[in-house]
């Protein structure tokens, strides 16, 4: 037995270790905290242009008929994901404030039905957040039979509080095979 | 437990346990330490040799010797091993060591704690390393683990995943036993700021440790939740989105690069007062600069990530925080610049490596302020211009250090003095050899190649013929390092004084021990705290 | 400095004796063909001297130190151990350098960052391992994948002297082709895994996101070839999926569109012409090594656990119709080629790999029967202007 390793020690030693492992747990908490607080910022700072997930209730806005700019929309497929997707639209001159409705054609391309997701993301994704939709394709998964043919509106809104510097913005669905994850 | 341990030390008292179990079930400081150091020391080989079939591969354009997937492979467990299995355990090693003796304790304050985490590092390493024979190859995404390619890794992913918690959960536990030896067992009079700056630093670098491994290892358990069990935290299909793993790793990544430097820093600290025949200069502030250098490591992350795509807000945020580092670090610069100032220099080996580092790591600095530049990083970014700079702040930094810490405590752990012509041999050889692997990397990182790729257009041919030729003359020679080794446990050439270094007693408290140091000291504590950067 | 630099390089090539003293490196940074490329290559310049000019002063103070205060010389320490005045300077001055570092660093970050008032879109999409370029203005659309020379001579063992390679891993199939004096905004995705799009006379590189969009602009202020990489990794032919990007006169540029539309009309022509088996099978060969052989390997062995062989495979040597569905639609992390190679290119490589690589079924698929499968679905064209 020697001086420092009496039991004064000892139980100083077991506070302090008590403590460590909380911080431990604590960090391992906080790395999955990060998820959330990503969303968040996300929405405060426009990272990756995420719009709205849900349909936003539809408000009138004054309508900036002096102000012009111009809305794109591009569609992608992820990987395999057996569809054609395009929108009949691809460009629109539009004035902030007023509400419009675009329409996108899906296909499933199989023989079997088919369960996609469309994932939205806005360049500049500054302005993401002034992109407001009242009814989206992309809110929920959508349910293909086999070759079925939709097409689906989109309707939205830019804020009329969009900074003058934006004079384009890109809105891109990417649609995702979720078939297997959802048997 | 207390009656456990108090038996264990008991029986301890008769000396060490004969035979293999004495390594197995040590809970010696001394031991464990001996165990860590010559475990990476090994890894350091294995890793090298992964660096060097990549060096081959990159000898001359086209492909000779592997596939581009085995490449891949190789670029990410050479990372791997290097940073799991060589820098980190040396460091703990050394830390095993020399932390109680320079503290004035008995041993580290959890000796079965201190086992448990190097068994488990080794476990951690074999696995990761079995996963190189597993159906679909080895990890090959990067040491970064990006999704979604990480995703497409085969039948050893989920056993990388594993690995990397074991290697996490050593790391951690080996921390909290340093923070606990350090805060509960400092010998009477020895204040915080009395410690050897080796102490200090390694305070600092095992709180990043218990900070940031965890986030780590939540990191990678939702990659393999996002892989078996249908979660979507970086899957876009899902909601989630591949970029926020990014965030994530470098919220550890970063505090990990940096806990591989700070205790560099520490044993560079501690080895040219001694050779310089004065005390530190600016010890106080020495500690502060490691404490901002810790604190800034936490908010720098996404300066790995100018390139993802960030509003403008964020990348000038990481910009403008990134560029402070160069401030704590000039600071640390400037004072082992001072503390040469006007002292009584001579140049045994653990001087050169430790100057060396001085000049190459500052290189490897002014890179790195480079790269701070976000608009430039647009172009610098996984070019091989990263390669060096980061390859600058390890090999030379890191592992030079580490080379220089081995010289000078060799003669305490062994009671024999090594060989100092070859060590000197070992030295140029490393010195110059270093250089021609790493400095043409800039010019090809600067002229357009990427990292990570088996093959190059013919343009980069000259740079990496050169650079491969160097990395064969370093590796080789380091061979020189294993040879001395053993030579000094062997008795060297002949017996080394208590000190060792001339007045090295003045500079910290392992030198006032026998040598080789007995394998319990201070089981009553010393009474006289050297202090001279007090005085 | 650059002639200080390329004496050292000299130097050093013929230390090593190998003669290279004339062949074709560079050291820097290039100036790049853009304004935001010269920004960054002024910008880069800058910050090296000012760490070359500190880095001279550092390490002169630590030589003189070492050559003049040294035991062997009989210097007597000194005891000092700290100098506030000192180290409060040595604090400041430093900190004053970086804010100016980061003055004209944010200057060219915001340039950078603007990409409104852009003339023209170019949709990038990344694949494993190739990208893919839609003109969003015009419809033109294509995928530029590794040249074929190069991609003979980048196989393993192939035996042939990438030098002998014009442009080797730096030549691709299709060009990306862009007018001169014009901002074009470039919008990037990824279809698979993370890719990262680099051409360093541009100035920048992007990262392309899976699901995601991110964006960047370029005006080009000189014609000619401009030649990059993916940057970053994405799998086993990460080093193989180069970029090239050719700047004309925005009259040249206009008669290259022109030109796109009448081969795609030719293309249609020719998917709807008769075509024998062995024609097929022999312009299938190329195609296979072009956009199989990376994964199903060149003899059509596979990797086992990743990629399924396609040698006695059951699907190949099966029914015609599950296999063209699987290279259609793809499976896993097989890409849909439907979309990516035209009816006649589709038509060969199911014929060939159901007649080649030690397969012998001995039936075909007519390219008029895949061109009906695309129209069926292509007819309203996603990028079709308004």
């Amino acid at each position: 037995m020697t001086a420092h390793n009496n039991d004064d020690v000892q139980q100083k030693n077991r506070n302090l270790v008590r403590k460590l492992v909380l911080i431990v747990v604590a960090m391992f908490g906080f790395g999955y905290a990060l998820v959330p607080l990503y969303d968040v910022l996300c929405d405060v700072t426009g990272l990756n242009g995420k719009t709205n997930e849900t349909a936003v209730a539809e408000t009138q806005y004054p309508v900036d008929k002096n102000r012009e700019m111009t809305i794109e929309f591009v569609t992608s497929l992820n990987e395999s994901t057996p569809m054609t997707f395009y929108a009949v639209t691809p460009k629109l001159k539009i004035h902030p404030g007023q509400y419009y409705t675009v329409n996108f054609i899906a296909e499933n391309k199989t023989d079997k039905p088919l369960v996609a997701q469309a994932i939205p993301s806005v360049s500049p994704g500054l302005a993401a957040e002034y992109l407001k939709k009242t009814e989206c394709f992309c809110f929920s998964q959508q349910t293909f039979a086999p070759h079925e043919k939709k097409t689906m509106p989109v309707r939205f809104v830019i804020d009329p509080k969009l900074p003058e510097r934006y004079k384009t913005i890109t809105l891109a669905y990417t649609f995702f095979d979720n078939t297997d994850r959802n048997q | 437990m207390s009656a456990v341990i108090a038996e264990h030390d008991e029986h301890h008292d008769h000396g060490p346990a004969k035979g293999i179990l004495r390594w197995i079930i040590t809970t010696n400081h001394k031991d464990i330490g001996t165990m860590y150091l010559v475990f990476s020391l090994i890894m350091f080989f294995v890793g090298g040799t992964m660096a060097l079939i990549i060096r081959a591969e990159l000898f001359e354009p086209g492909l000779q010797f592997v596939d581009p997937q085995f490449f891949n492979s190789m670029t990410t467990m050479h990372a791997l091993v290097m940073v799991f299995g060589a820098v980190m355990p040396a460091f703990v090693g050394l830390a095993n060591w020399m932390i109680p003796m320079m503290i004035g304790a008995p041993d580290m304050a959890l000796p079965r704690m201190n086992n448990m985490s190097f068994w488990m590092l080794v476990a951690g390493i074999l696995l990761m390393a079995s996963t190189l024979f597993m159906e679909g190859g080895g990890p090959a995404a990067g040491w970064t683990f990006y999704p979604p390619l990480v995703l497409q890794t085969g039948k050893a992913f989920p056993f990388a995943i594993f690995a990397v918690h074991l290697l996490g959960i050593s790391s951690i536990m080996g921390a909290i036993n340093i923070i606990a030896t350090i805060f509960n067992m400092r010998a009477p009079g020895m204040g915080m700021m009395k410690m050897p700056l080796f102490v200090w630093t390694w305070l600092i670098t095992a709180f990043l440790l218990i900070a940031v491994m965890p986030v780590f290892a939540g990191a990678v358990t939702m990659l393999l939740t996002d892989r078996f069990f249908d979660t979507s935290f970086f899957d876009a299909a899902g909601g989630g989105d591949p970029v926020l793993y990014q965030h994530i790793f470098w919220f550890f990544g970063h505090p990990e690069v940096y806990i591989m430097i700070l205790p560099t820093f520490g044993v560079v600290s501690t080895i040219i007062p001694v050779f310089a025949r004065k005390p530190l200069f600016g010890y106080t502030s020495m500690v502060w600069a490691t404490g901002f250098i810790a604190f800034l490591s936490f908010i720098v992350w996404a300066h790995h990530m100018f390139t993802v795509g960030m509003p403008i807000a964020g990348e000038l945020y990481f910009m403008y925080a990134t560029i402070l580092i160069a401030i704590p670090t000039g600071v640390k610069i400037f004072n082992w610049t001072a503390t040469m100032w006007k002292g009584s220099m001579t140049f045994e080996t653990p001087m050169l490596f430790s100057i060396a580092f001085v000049v190459l790591f500052t290189i490897g600095g002014f890179t790195g302020l480079m790269m701070s530049i976000a608009p430039s990083d647009l172009q610098y970014h996984d070019s091989y211009f990263i390669v060096a700079h980061f390859h600058y702040t390890l090999v030379p930094a890191s592992i030079f250090v580490l080379m220089a810490a081995g010289y000078f405590w060799l003669p305490k752990w062994t009671g024999n003095m090594y060989n100092e012509r070859i060590a000197r041999l070992h030295f140029w050889l490393s010195a110059i050899s270093i250089n021609i692997l790493f400095f043409p990397q800039h010019f090809l990182g600067l002229a357009g190649m990427p990292r990570r790729i088996p093959d190059y257009a013919v343009q980069f041919a000259d740079w990496n013929m050169i650079s491969s030729i160097g990395a064969f003359i370093y590796g080789f020679s380091q061979l020189l390092f294993v040879y001395i080794v053993i030579d000094t446990i062997r008795g060297g050439t002949g017996k080394a004084t208590d000190e060792v270094w001339e007045d090295a007693s003045k500079h910290s408290l392992e030198w006032t021990l026998p040598s080789p140091a007995p394998y319990h000291t201070f089981t009553t504590p010393p009474t006289k705290i050297p202090s001279e950067h007090l005085d | 400095m650059k002639k200080a630099r390329q004496l050292f390089a000299g130097l050093a090539l013929s230390i090593f004796g190998l003669g290279l003293a004339h062949a074709d490196y560079t050291l820097n940074l290039t100036e790049g063909v853009t304004k935001v490329s010269k920004d960054v290559h002024d910008l880069h310049m800058l910050i090296l001297w000012i760490c070359v000019f500190v880095g001279i002063g550092v390490f002169c103070t630590m030589f003189y130190s070492i050559y003049h205060h040294r035991k062997s010389k009989g210097h007597k320490a000194e005891q000092f151990h700290h100098n506030t005045t000192v180290e409060i300077i040595w604090t400041i001055i430093p900190t004053a350098i970086l804010i100016g570092m980061a003055i004209p660093a944010t200057k060219t970050m915001l340039e950078m960052d603007d990409v409104q008032d852009a003339d023209m879109s170019i949709k990038v999409t990344g694949w494993q391992w190739k990208w893919e370029y839609d003109y969003l203005d015009n419809g033109i659309h294509f995928f530029s994948s590794l040249d074929e020379a190069s991609n003979k001579a980048r196989q393993k063992g192939s035996g042939i002297d990438p030098k002998t390679v014009p442009h080797y891993l730096l030549n691709v199939d299709h060009p990306l082709v862009v007018p001169i004096r014009t901002k074009i905004r470039f919008l990037f995705t990824a279809a698979d895994v993370i890719h990262s799009w680099w051409v360093p006379d541009l100035g920048w590189k992007k990262d392309a996101n899976p699901g995601f969009i991110n964006d960047a602009w370029t005006y080009i202020e000189k014609p000619g070839t401009y030649r990059g990489q993916c940057a970053e990794l994405c799998g086993k032919d990460h080093g193989f999926m180069p970029i090239v990007v050719i700047a004309m006169e925005k009259e040249d540029y206009k008669q290259w569109v022109e030109q796109q539309k009448e081969a795609a009309a030719a293309e249609a022509n020719a998917a709807e012409k008769s075509w024998t088996q062995e024609e097929l099978v022999a312009k299938g060969e190329t195609i296979y090594a072009n956009n199989c052989a990376s994964c199903h390997m060149p003899d059509g062995s596979g990797m086992p656990g990743t990629f399924p062989a396609i040698k006695g495979s059951p699907i190949v040597t099966g029914d015609i119709k599950q296999q063209i569905e699987i290279m259609f639609n793809g499976k896993g992390m097989m890409p849909a080629f439907g979309q990516m190679l035209n009816a006649v290119d589709f038509a060969a490589v199911a014929t060939f790999i159901r007649n080649g690589l030690g397969n012998s079924v001995g039936d075909m698929v007519q390219p008029s029967e895949i061109a009906a499968m695309q129209n069926a679905t292509a007819a309203n064209d996603d990028t079709d202007e308004e």
